[in-house]
């Protein structure tokens, strides 16, 4: 092993020339070294520049974005002085990426097969008649099932997990020696990423490979990094390893980004991070942290803090780093405290043994095989009731169809079977084309991504006028006035009128989704993956905000997340589903604490908390299942506990356990 | 797949149907018949009338007549003319042949010279070539082709003297003979043409170069040529077939300007023409072949597309 460092970043500047021809920089004299067999963690807001640094590490720039100053060493070659040809040799070779997001990565009009064979072609000392076999190889290393079958199929015909394996295995191809990761569990179910992180984790101590794991999942950090840089608004503000970092930040930043995490540990709301970081181009003086930082004094608006080395190995760019410890815990009380007091008996809306099915019924097979009846349905058996001023968590992987339940409720798609109750005794008209205007008022929906939920035409105003003019009649003064009472509502200011969605970071959006759905004053808020797309500090604020108004309105929310700790977090009643089955549902700290459902097992189980002492424990196999089985349990075929031929043949009883507490399984109670 | 092609083909079907019937009862409800029409100059009694709408069959129901001339336009006979003696099949057909023509010659030129071009823009975007081919491409756009066609004309056959500035050959002369004449109107055309699918291609490659998928390419080590023509060119290129075939639907029936200015005897000209002289089976005929022309060529390009983007070609085979 060579003492220079693997990878080296020195005093690296990126920037662009914007319009008015002024020279913004997007990272600041950062400096970054990583030796081999050592994975160093990169984590920060989005938009801190951690892509940008991972991308600099390969000598790429995005379009418009240039090195100003600085170096980058790549096993002692000057990575930044290589021309076209010299990189494109080193880059996928030697030094390959995992982009963020598989599925926009992989070339949509080439073959799996295809373009593992090309980066075969580039990178590997294979004669060309081996390549076919070297594909199944690698497609079997990264566990892909049926890979011979695997290679001819395009990127759109595999799931989410399977594109980011085939990105995993793409890498590999050129034997790499520096592994740069951006993100690559980001969206991913907490099985998958679980399973892939081990993945990660062996394949870089059996090479002895240098890794960059670029997240804002610290649990994903904690799990392969030795250790963690910190970066604040194109700055690296701390570094130290995994366990200091993790466990005892010593800067102000990261003390908040962990405040803001939500834990399953915990019961509380986790700590919102107030206010946001300085744009690039921004005028800085002093730290800029300064704004959103609790120990900020005088020295620290005027004067920029160095990195300095502190006794026990870190690195951190701050002036009291020696008074963490002592630094208010937001003064923010988490809201939710007395959660029974505010329930009340009167159910909001119930479920009556639902069925959804999105298989049209095709008259070609019900008249050749009507026996059958076809497909099993999506989702089946649903029967939950949901108080007044209740939160339902609605928890399980993607396809167990949590969204599809909301999207019935909200009359999107028709149930197959069953009803949907409002106030347990008008059952609510299937479509949302066929229901009264007060039944729609009564029940809004706020979506996962603002950005396709928002129209980027409308400003505020109008996005905010649409349902007070329409359940309301509001015009004129009334309107604005309004308008304006919604936005304070969710922390925004009147100014915020005028703005077009473009114009909105992501966590403003969200607010402005929210304000809209609770301008329509509704008795029932359907949530769907509402944070899944924040940053974790913008989330915290958003949960608190929804935790606020419904302390406020008494609403009743149903809250779909896959992030069990965000579920735990908000929600007083948690329903575990899988394949669109009900497994478990109970008082929140019920179902997260033993006894288990197999499956919550299973899940719980995947969870990664920010903490490098707790491994999560894998019980099952993280196989896509794409259609539930005829019959018996849905959890079957990945059970660990599986009985036999019962839990083949026999629908799971449903098991009480507590008041209100019911698991589905054949496992009898006391076993469980 | 095939029951998806045979939806497909009938949804056109009924398009031209629904298309005739519409063109069919527009006619009906026009004031004056063909009767009114021809005999109109010498100031016709009713009597006349009578026994030329007698004659010439316009006494049966709306209904029947188009049933006759729906049934007799699938098997390519239109009927006659209003002067009651020429078959409409031939003038149309004779049309039709010169208006392909003067189609199949300026998309092939027109349509490989805009892919080259919209593929170099795209790629060098902003710098020197895309500055230049942009902005050429937008006066093509903006002047209107009768003054692109009379500075052609202008240069090349009145200044130069190197091509025939007017298409002095007879409509029923065989494909041959139209060169060189047809040269001028094919370069306005294809001008016109060039520019539209450029500009599209240009900005489907800027976006697909942009893509996260042709990042990927580079950071894994891909050349730059091979970056281009394996993963950025096929899906960029996809979305022209529906473009061209749009293109080919204007060239066969909307270029009335181009072939009054050259006198060139085209669908268009005999669709203007026909309508001045109020002949209105000849109108009808027109019009339907044109509806039919634009049915086709979009379906082509709709089943071209599916075939050629994988992900539509696996949603339908692989089930
Ligand atoms: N091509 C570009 N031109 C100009 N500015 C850019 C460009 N790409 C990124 N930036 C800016 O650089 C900064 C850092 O971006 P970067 O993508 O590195 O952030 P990140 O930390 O990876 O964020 P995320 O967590 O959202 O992926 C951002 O402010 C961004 O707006
Ligand atoms: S330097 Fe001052 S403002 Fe900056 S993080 Fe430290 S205490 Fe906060
Ligand atoms: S019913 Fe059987 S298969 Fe289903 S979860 Fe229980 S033990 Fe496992
Ligand atoms: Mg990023």
């Amino acid at each position: 092993m060579t003492t220079q460092p693997f990878i080296s970043i020195n005093g690296l500047s990126v920037g662009y020339t914007s319009r008015a021809g002024k020279i913004i920089r997007v990272l600041r004299n950062v400096s970054l070294e990583i030796s081999r067999g050592e994975s160093v963690g990169l984590v920060g807001e989005s938009g801190s520049g951690k892509s940008t640094l991972a991308l600099a590490a390969m000598g790429y720039f995005k379009r418009g974005l240039r090195p100003l100053c600085g170096d980058v060493h790549f096993d002692s070659v000057d990575i930044l002085a290589l021309d076209r040809d010299e990189l494109q040799a080193i880059r996928g070779g030697q030094l390959a990426l995992i982009p963020q997001n598989s599925g926009q990565s992989l070339t949509p009009t080439m073959r799996i097969g295809q373009q593992l064979t090309e980066a075969l072609r580039l990178h590997s000392n294979l004669e060309s008649g081996q390549f076919s076999d070297r594909v199944v190889e690698l497609l079997t290393q990264v566990r892909l099932p049926d890979p011979a079958k695997l290679v001819s199929r395009y990127p759109h015909e595999l799931s989410g997990g399977q594109q980011q394996r085939v990105a995993i295995a793409m890498a590999l191809a050129g034997e790499p020696d520096a592994l740069l990761l951006d993100e690559p569990t980001t969206g991913l179910d907490v099985t998958t990423q679980a399973h892939i992180l081990e993945l990660l984790r062996d394949l870089a101590r059996d090479r002895n490979m240098a890794m960059l794991y670029v997240s804002h999942d610290l649990g994903a950090i904690s799990r392969v990094c030795d250790r963690v840089v910190v970066m604040y608004a194109g700055e690296v503000v701390l570094t130290g390893s995994a366990r200091q970092v993790l466990l005892a930040p010593r800067h102000p930043y990261a003390h908040g980004l962990l405040n803001s995490i939500p834990r399953l540990d915990q019961t509380r709301m986790p700590i919102a991070l107030d206010g946001r970081p300085p744009m690039p181009g921004e005028a800085i003086t002093g730290c800029a942290f300064a704004d959103r930082c609790a120990l900020a004094d005088n020295k620290c608006l005027t004067e920029a803090p160095e990195m300095v080395g502190l006794s026990t190995g870190e690195l951190v760019r701050c002036f009291k780093s020696d008074m963490i410890d002592r630094m208010p815990v937001s003064s923010r009380q988490p809201s939710r405290l007395n959660r029974s007091d505010d329930k009340t008996d009167d159910t909001a809306l119930g479920l009556r043994d639902v069925a959804i099915s999105y298989a049209k019924d095709n008259w070609l097979q019900t008249f050749l095989s009507p026996a059958d009846g076809g497909p099993p349905a999506t989702v089946d058996n649903i029967r939950i009731s949901i108080n007044k001023g209740e939160t339902l968590g609605l928890v399980g992987e993607s396809g167990s169809g949590k969204s599809t339940i909301l999207k019935a409720i909200a009359g999107l798609i028709s149930p197959k079977r069953g009803h949907i109750m409002l106030h347990d005794q008008t059952p609510l008209t299937p479509r949302v084309e066929d229901r009264p205007a007060v039944n729609l008022r009564q029940i809004q929906m706020i979506f996962q991504n603002p950005d396709d939920s928002l129209n980027p035409r409308h400003t505020v105003a109008q996005i905010l006028a649409q349902p007070l003019q329409l359940y309301f009649g509001l015009s004129g003064d009334a309107l604005h006035q309004a308008s304006v009472s919604m936005l304070e509502r969710v922390r925004l200011g009147a100014h915020y009128l005028d703005r077009l969605p473009s114009q909105l970071s992501g966590g403003e959006k969200q607010r402005i989704a929210i304000a809209r759905a609770f301008a329509a004053e509704p008795e029932i808020v359907l949530c769907d993956e509402v944070t899944s797309a924040l940053d974790v500090s913008v989330q915290a604020a958003v949960l608190d905000l929804l935790d606020e108004l419904k302390t406020q309105q008494g609403t009743t929310y149903i809250f779909v997340s896959h992030d069990l700790a965000v579920v735990k977090a908000i929600s007083d009643r948690v329903a575990v589903l899988y394949q669109g089955r009900l497994c478990e549902i109970g008082p929140a700290e019920a179902v997260y604490t033993a006894p288990f459902h197999p499956y919550t097992d299973v899940l719980l189980g995947a969870v990664l908390e920010p903490d490098p002492d707790v491994a999560p424990k894998l019980i099952a196999d993280d196989v896509v299942e794409l259609s539930p089985p005829a019959r018996g349990c849905p959890f079957q075929r990945r059970c660990s506990r599986k009985l036999g031929a019962i839990c083949d043949s026999e629908m799971p009883p449903a098991r009480q356990l507590r008041a209100g507490h019911v698991i589905n399984c054949h496992i009898p109670a006391d076993e469980l | 797949m095939l029951s998806l092609l045979f939806r497909r083909i009938l949804l056109g079907l009924v398009t031209v149907c629904i298309v005739s019937l519409i063109i069919f009862a527009g006619v009906e409800i026009l004031p004056g018949d063909a009767c009114t029409q021809y005999l109109g100059e010498y100031q016709a009694d009713d009597e006349l009338l009578t026994q030329c709408r007698k004659d010439l069959d316009l006494n049966r129901p709306a209904f029947d007549r188009f049933a006759e001339w729906a049934g007799g336009a699938v098997t390519g006979n239109l009927g006659l003319a209003v002067d009651g003696k020429t078959k409409i099949s031939t003038i149309v057909g004779d049309r039709l042949q010169n208006s392909l023509l003067l189609a199949f010659c300026a998309m092939s030129v027109g349509v490989p010279l805009a892919l080259l071009l919209g593929v170099i823009t795209g790629l060098w975007r902003d710098r020197l070539p895309d500055l230049i081919a942009s902005t050429l491409a937008i006066f093509a756009m903006t002047i209107p082709e009768f003054v692109s066609a009379t500075l052609l004309i202008l240069v090349f056959s009145i200044w130069l003297g190197w091509l025939p500035g007017i298409v002095l050959t007879s409509a029923s002369a065989p494909a041959a003979e139209f060169f060189p004449e047809i040269l001028l109107p094919m370069i306005v055309l294809s001008l016109v043409m060039c520019a539209h699918i450029m500009r599209m291609v240009r900005s489907s490659v800027i976006e697909v170069m942009a893509s996260d998928y042709v990042q990927m390419a580079t950071l894994k080590g891909v050349p730059y040529w091979p970056t281009v023509f394996r993963h950025a060119l096929p899906s960029a290129l996809l979305p022209a077939i529906n473009v061209v075939a749009l293109t080919i639907a204007w060239l066969l029936g909307g270029v009335v300007v181009i072939e009054v200015v050259f006198n060139y005897p085209g669908l268009g000209r005999l669709m203007i023409d026909s309508i001045s002289d109020r002949d209105l089976p000849v109108v009808q005929s027109i019009a339907l072949i044109v509806a039919s022309v634009y049915v086709c060529v979009n379906l082509a390009a709709d089943l071209l597309t599916m075939l050629a983007n994988p992900k539509l070609r696996t949603m339908y085979m692989r089930k």
